[in-house]
């Protein structure tokens, strides 16, 4: 954070003595992007809370414990692509799961659509892409991470 | 005004949110406790993390040539297009709310459809802070089988998504107007 804070407080003090125009215009286009953004970036951050705090973690980890490959999987799938957890906090959890036996497969199955698929995030993807092409996007998201989720069982020898 | 109906929708799902925060902390009610702290805690660090992004999307805006897109992510640029943009989106900050809009600047500056979808999901899959994450509790053969099999298919998907769409399919400003 602090890396990206003098990345572009240096950029921008180097372009503004450059060329003032061009830095006046970087500034305006940013301003403007954020500002568009705003009103959905809110209600997408709403959302994110709410999934964060109505799914606790240990909610995640009874979903996922001791469901056998085929319906954790599906689990899985299903609470990565609802949850909206972070991977500072996915990842520790993940590591528990693993520890609690819970097979690689299932676990791959989770992070990645926690990743690659969005349902809170829709609103905001919705504004750039549009519905029908967000749509499609997370749905090919959900089926990359399905893929992902039998190669890293296959690798595991999880699956037969 | 589909803009200003947006700002209303922003500060109705806010004052819904008050409202459910304050009765969950007045029934004691934990998880709307939880939900109301992450939220500060969300606004918190994206409030440190999203105007430096933005500013370096509007210098990159500026700054960067048209040509260099082109040449670089652009439609004729084969695999390196690919490359770049995984390398891009995994240095990328702020996740999706940075990359949508850096998306909708480098499709103004010419990178290709098929581009821009890699980049999209990989800044979703390979950002590096978070690889380093997945392989310390996950394991190295666990992120080195992830990127092997997650690469090649989001560039697949991108490419499929592209040629469905056509190169006329234009990203949106975001702002919904």
């Amino acid at each position: 954070m602090v890396f990206t804070w003098v990345l572009a407080i240096v950029l921008f003090l180097f372009s503004w003595f450059t060329d003032r125009e061009k830095s006046v215009k970087a500034a305006r286009v940013a301003w403007s992007l954020f500002r568009g953004i705003l009103p959905v970036f809110i209600i997408v951050l709403v959302l994110t809370s709410l999934s964060l705090g109505l799914i606790r973690e240990d909610v995640i980890l009874d979903l996922l414990s001791g469901k056998g490959l085929l319906a954790g999987t599906v689990i899985g799938a299903f609470a990565g692509s609802v949850a909206a957890i972070p991977g500072f906090v996915a990842f520790p959890l993940s590591g528990i799961l693993l520890g609690k036996g819970v097979p690689y497969t299932v676990i791959a199955a989770f992070t990645t659509t926690l990743m690659m698929v969005g349902v809170v995030t829709f609103p905001l993807e919705k504004r750039f892409l549009g519905a029908r092409v967000a749509l499609v996007r997370n749905l090919a998201g959900l089926a990359v991470a399905l893929v992902v989720s039998v190669a890293i069982g296959l690798f595991f020898g999880e699956l037969p | 005004m589909k803009h200003g109906g947006s700002f209303r929708s922003g500060c109705i799902a806010l004052a819904l949110f008050g409202a459910f925060a304050a009765m969950s902390w007045y029934q004691g009610f934990e998880p709307g406790i939880r939900s109301a702290e992450n939220l500060v805690s969300f606004t918190r660090s994206m409030a440190g993390l999203l105007p430096p992004a933005f500013l370096l999307v509007g210098l990159f805006n500026s700054w960067v040539k048209r040509e260099t897109v082109e040449s670089n992510l652009g439609k004729d640029s084969g695999a390196r297009g690919y490359f770049w943009a995984i390398v891009l989106a995994g240095t990328m900050v702020g996740g999706i709310f940075v990359a949508l809009p850096l998306c909708l600047v480098l499709q103004r500056k010419g990178a290709s459809l098929g581009v821009l979808f890699t980049f999209l999901n990989a800044a979703a899959i390979c950002r590096v802070p978070m690889t380093i994450f997945e392989a310390s509790f996950l394991g190295i053969s666990f992120t080195i089988m992830r990127f092997a099999v997650s690469i090649p298919l989001v560039i697949l998907v991108a490419r499929l998504m592209a040629s469905w769409l056509g190169e006329d399919f234009r990203v949106r400003d975001g702002s919904g107007a």
